[in-house]
Protein backbone atom coordinates (compact mmCIF):
# COMPACT_ATOMS: atom_id res chain seq x y z
CA UNK A 1 0.00 0.00 0.00
CA UNK A 2 2.97 2.22 0.77
CA UNK A 3 3.00 2.65 -3.15
CA UNK A 4 -0.22 4.14 -3.23
CA UNK A 5 -0.15 6.22 -0.27
CA UNK A 6 3.18 7.51 -1.79
CA UNK A 7 1.27 8.77 -5.14
CA UNK A 8 -1.47 10.21 -3.49
CA UNK A 9 0.68 11.93 -0.72
CA UNK A 10 2.92 13.40 -4.15
CA UNK A 11 -0.50 14.38 -6.19
CA UNK A 12 -1.48 16.47 -2.76
CA UNK A 13 2.34 18.24 -2.39
CA UNK A 14 2.07 19.12 -6.30
CA UNK A 15 -1.34 20.52 -6.17
CA UNK A 16 0.00 22.80 -3.55
CA UNK A 17 2.85 24.19 -6.35
CA UNK A 18 5.54 22.04 -5.28
CA UNK A 19 7.20 20.01 -7.68
CA UNK A 20 7.54 16.37 -6.86
CA UNK A 21 9.39 13.25 -7.59
CA UNK A 22 8.95 9.81 -6.01
CA UNK A 23 10.68 6.29 -5.85
CA UNK A 24 8.02 3.37 -7.25
CA UNK A 25 8.91 -0.57 -6.12
CA UNK A 26 5.33 -2.06 -7.87
CA UNK A 27 5.38 -0.66 -11.58
CA UNK A 28 1.90 -1.66 -12.26
CA UNK A 29 0.66 0.64 -8.99
CA UNK A 30 1.95 3.41 -10.37
CA UNK A 31 1.34 2.64 -14.22
CA UNK A 32 -3.07 3.10 -12.25
CA UNK A 33 -2.28 5.75 -10.10
CA UNK A 34 -0.14 8.28 -12.36
CA UNK A 35 1.65 10.69 -9.86
CA UNK A 36 3.22 13.36 -11.87
CA UNK A 37 6.74 11.78 -11.46
CA UNK A 38 8.19 8.25 -10.48
CA UNK A 39 11.60 6.22 -10.81
CA UNK A 40 10.81 3.04 -10.95
CA UNK A 41 13.29 0.67 -9.32
CA UNK A 42 14.42 -2.99 -9.17
CA UNK A 43 14.16 -3.75 -5.89
CA UNK A 44 11.93 -5.99 -3.36
CA UNK A 45 9.40 -3.97 -1.58
CA UNK A 46 11.46 -2.29 1.97
CA UNK A 47 14.44 -1.10 -0.06
CA UNK A 48 12.85 1.67 -2.46
CA UNK A 49 17.08 3.14 -2.81
CA UNK A 50 18.50 -0.84 -3.44
CA UNK A 51 20.89 -1.40 -0.38
CA UNK A 52 21.76 -0.31 2.82
CA UNK A 53 24.74 1.30 3.48
CA UNK A 54 25.50 1.80 0.07
CA UNK A 55 25.71 5.26 -0.12
CA UNK A 56 26.81 5.43 -3.45
CA UNK A 57 24.24 3.07 -5.42
CA UNK A 58 21.41 5.29 -2.99
CA UNK A 59 23.01 8.39 -4.69
CA UNK A 60 22.59 6.93 -8.03
CA UNK A 61 18.81 6.23 -7.25
CA UNK A 62 18.54 9.85 -6.10
CA UNK A 63 20.32 11.47 -8.81
CA UNK A 64 18.45 9.49 -11.62
CA UNK A 65 14.84 10.54 -9.81
CA UNK A 66 15.76 14.04 -9.53
CA UNK A 67 16.86 14.03 -12.77
CA UNK A 68 13.04 13.98 -13.88
CA UNK A 69 12.25 17.04 -12.07
CA UNK A 70 12.58 19.11 -15.27
CA UNK A 71 9.64 16.91 -16.67
CA UNK A 72 6.81 18.81 -17.28
CA UNK A 73 4.89 15.46 -19.68
CA UNK A 74 3.27 14.17 -16.93
CA UNK A 75 2.77 11.32 -15.39
CA UNK A 76 6.71 10.27 -15.77
CA UNK A 77 7.46 6.96 -15.24
CA UNK A 78 11.28 5.98 -15.59
CA UNK A 79 12.75 2.31 -15.13
CA UNK A 80 15.95 2.81 -12.95
CA UNK A 81 19.28 1.26 -15.23
CA UNK A 82 20.61 -0.65 -12.20
CA UNK B 1 5.40 -12.52 -2.43
CA UNK B 2 3.30 -14.60 0.34
CA UNK B 3 0.26 -15.39 -0.98
CA UNK B 4 -2.42 -13.57 0.55
CA UNK B 5 -0.61 -10.23 -0.68
CA UNK B 6 -0.96 -10.93 -4.04
CA UNK B 7 -4.52 -11.71 -4.06
CA UNK B 8 -4.88 -8.46 -2.50
CA UNK B 9 -2.70 -7.16 -5.41
CA UNK B 10 -5.33 -9.05 -7.69
CA UNK B 11 -8.23 -7.45 -6.11
CA UNK B 12 -7.68 -3.73 -4.46
CA UNK B 13 -9.42 -1.46 -6.69
CA UNK B 14 -6.12 0.65 -7.34
CA UNK B 15 -8.14 2.23 -10.12
CA UNK B 16 -10.33 3.96 -7.58
CA UNK B 17 -7.76 6.28 -6.76
CA UNK B 18 -5.77 7.26 -10.33
CA UNK B 19 -4.95 10.91 -10.63
CA UNK B 20 -7.02 12.57 -13.39
CA UNK B 21 -5.92 15.01 -14.15
CA UNK B 22 -2.53 14.80 -13.22
CA UNK B 23 -1.63 18.02 -11.24
CA UNK B 24 1.74 19.62 -12.64
CA UNK B 25 3.82 21.93 -10.74
CA UNK B 26 6.80 23.38 -12.18
CA UNK B 27 10.18 23.89 -10.94
CA UNK B 28 10.75 27.32 -10.97
CA UNK B 29 14.21 27.88 -10.01
CA UNK B 30 17.70 25.45 -10.69
CA UNK B 31 17.95 22.90 -8.32
CA UNK B 32 20.88 24.19 -6.98
CA UNK B 33 19.10 27.31 -5.77
CA UNK B 34 16.32 25.00 -4.04
CA UNK B 35 14.62 24.06 -1.12
CA UNK B 36 14.16 20.57 -0.74
CA UNK B 37 12.12 18.05 1.97
CA UNK B 38 12.02 14.85 2.27
CA UNK B 39 8.63 12.66 2.49
CA UNK B 40 8.24 9.04 3.58
CA UNK B 41 6.00 6.32 4.43
CA UNK B 42 7.94 3.87 5.98
CA UNK B 43 6.39 4.92 9.47
CA UNK B 44 9.53 6.31 11.02
CA UNK B 45 9.04 8.62 13.43
CA UNK B 46 11.52 9.96 17.00
CA UNK B 47 12.01 8.42 19.82
CA UNK B 48 10.04 11.93 21.56
CA UNK B 49 6.82 10.59 19.42
CA UNK B 50 3.91 8.06 19.65
CA UNK B 51 4.76 5.30 17.31
CA UNK B 52 1.77 5.21 14.31
CA UNK B 53 -1.33 3.09 15.37
CA UNK B 54 -1.10 -0.54 13.12
CA UNK B 55 -3.90 -1.88 14.90
CA UNK B 56 -6.62 0.36 12.84
CA UNK B 57 -8.44 -1.20 10.01
CA UNK B 58 -8.54 1.51 7.37
CA UNK B 59 -5.10 2.10 8.05
CA UNK B 60 -3.33 5.25 10.67
CA UNK B 61 -3.28 8.09 8.14
CA UNK B 62 -1.35 10.52 10.59
CA UNK B 63 2.27 12.06 10.22
CA UNK B 64 5.17 13.13 11.80
CA UNK B 65 7.34 15.98 11.37
CA UNK B 66 10.79 14.83 11.49
CA UNK B 67 13.53 17.44 12.29
CA UNK B 68 16.15 17.74 9.78
CA UNK B 69 18.89 18.30 12.88
CA UNK B 70 17.62 14.67 13.83
CA UNK B 71 20.14 11.87 14.20
CA UNK B 72 19.07 9.74 11.39
CA UNK B 73 19.99 6.17 13.03
CA UNK B 74 17.83 7.28 15.70
CA UNK B 75 14.50 7.01 13.92
CA UNK B 76 12.36 4.62 15.39
CA UNK B 77 10.27 2.29 12.33
CA UNK B 78 6.72 1.61 13.76
CA UNK B 79 5.26 -0.11 10.90
CA UNK B 80 4.47 -3.37 11.68
CA UNK B 81 3.48 -4.87 7.95
CA UNK B 82 4.31 -8.05 7.14
CA UNK B 83 4.38 -7.76 3.17
CA UNK B 84 7.97 -6.10 3.33
CA UNK B 85 11.33 -7.02 4.91
CA UNK B 86 12.16 -4.55 7.31
CA UNK B 87 15.83 -5.68 7.82
CA UNK B 88 17.06 -3.12 4.94
CA UNK B 89 15.88 0.00 6.91
CA UNK B 90 16.60 -1.54 10.63
CA UNK B 91 20.00 -1.14 9.16
CA UNK B 92 20.05 1.78 7.71
CA UNK B 93 17.19 4.46 7.87
CA UNK B 94 18.76 6.24 4.74
CA UNK B 95 16.82 3.70 2.56
CA UNK B 96 13.96 4.82 3.05
CA UNK B 97 14.39 8.01 4.30
CA UNK B 98 17.49 9.34 2.80
CA UNK B 99 18.46 12.50 4.90
CA UNK B 100 22.28 11.91 4.66
CA UNK B 101 22.60 11.40 0.95
CA UNK B 102 20.58 14.28 0.71
CA UNK B 103 23.07 16.35 3.45
CA UNK B 104 25.68 15.88 1.47
CA UNK B 105 23.99 16.57 -1.64
CA UNK B 106 23.24 19.87 0.10
CA UNK B 107 27.18 19.82 1.43
CA UNK B 108 28.32 19.69 -2.14
CA UNK B 109 26.20 22.80 -3.71
CA UNK B 110 23.63 20.48 -5.29
CA UNK B 111 20.38 21.19 -4.09
CA UNK B 112 20.19 25.06 -1.86
CA UNK B 113 18.86 24.07 1.20
CA UNK B 114 17.45 21.13 3.03
CA UNK B 115 14.17 22.27 5.01
CA UNK B 116 14.31 22.69 8.38
CA UNK B 117 11.15 19.78 8.82
CA UNK B 118 9.98 16.48 6.50
CA UNK B 119 7.46 14.00 7.33
CA UNK B 120 6.82 10.47 7.89
CA UNK B 121 3.66 8.75 6.99
CA UNK B 122 2.63 4.75 7.81
CA UNK B 123 1.97 3.34 4.14
CA UNK B 124 -0.11 0.83 5.04
CA UNK B 125 -3.46 3.12 4.51
CA UNK B 126 -6.39 0.57 2.59
CA UNK B 127 -9.14 3.11 2.96
CA UNK B 128 -7.64 6.53 2.01
CA UNK B 129 -10.10 8.88 2.68
CA UNK B 130 -8.70 10.75 5.39
CA UNK B 131 -5.56 10.71 3.94
CA UNK B 132 -6.49 12.37 0.53
CA UNK B 133 -8.72 15.03 2.53
CA UNK B 134 -6.77 15.50 5.02
CA UNK B 135 -3.50 14.66 6.11
CA UNK B 136 -1.87 15.29 2.87
CA UNK B 137 -3.44 18.31 2.17
CA UNK B 138 -2.07 19.52 5.85
CA UNK B 139 1.40 18.12 4.47
CA UNK B 140 1.24 20.14 1.44
CA UNK B 141 0.42 23.49 3.00
CA UNK B 142 3.08 22.88 5.68
CA UNK B 143 5.69 22.11 3.11
CA UNK B 144 4.01 25.52 0.84
CA UNK B 145 4.60 27.75 3.79
CA UNK B 146 8.08 26.97 4.42
CA UNK B 147 9.22 27.68 0.72
CA UNK B 148 9.87 24.42 -0.27
CA UNK B 149 10.72 24.07 -3.69
CA UNK B 150 10.56 20.35 -4.49
CA UNK B 151 9.47 17.36 -2.62
CA UNK B 152 11.35 13.53 -2.96
CA UNK B 153 9.37 10.73 -1.64
CA UNK B 154 9.99 7.29 -1.05
CA UNK B 155 8.04 4.52 -0.11
CA UNK B 156 9.24 1.50 1.54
Amino acid sequence: MCIQTVGLIQAAIERAGIITVSISLLHEVTDVLRPPRALFVPYKLGFPLGEPNNAALQHRIIGAALSLLSRSDVPVLEDFQA
Amino acid sequence: MILKYRLFMKFYPFARYALNPVPCAKLAKPLNTARVALVTTAGLDTPEQAGFDSFLKDGDASFREIPNTVTTSTLIESHISDTFDHSGVLADRNLAFPLDRFRELFARGEIGAMNHRHFSFMGSILRPKRLIAETAPQVAERLRADGVDVAFLTPV
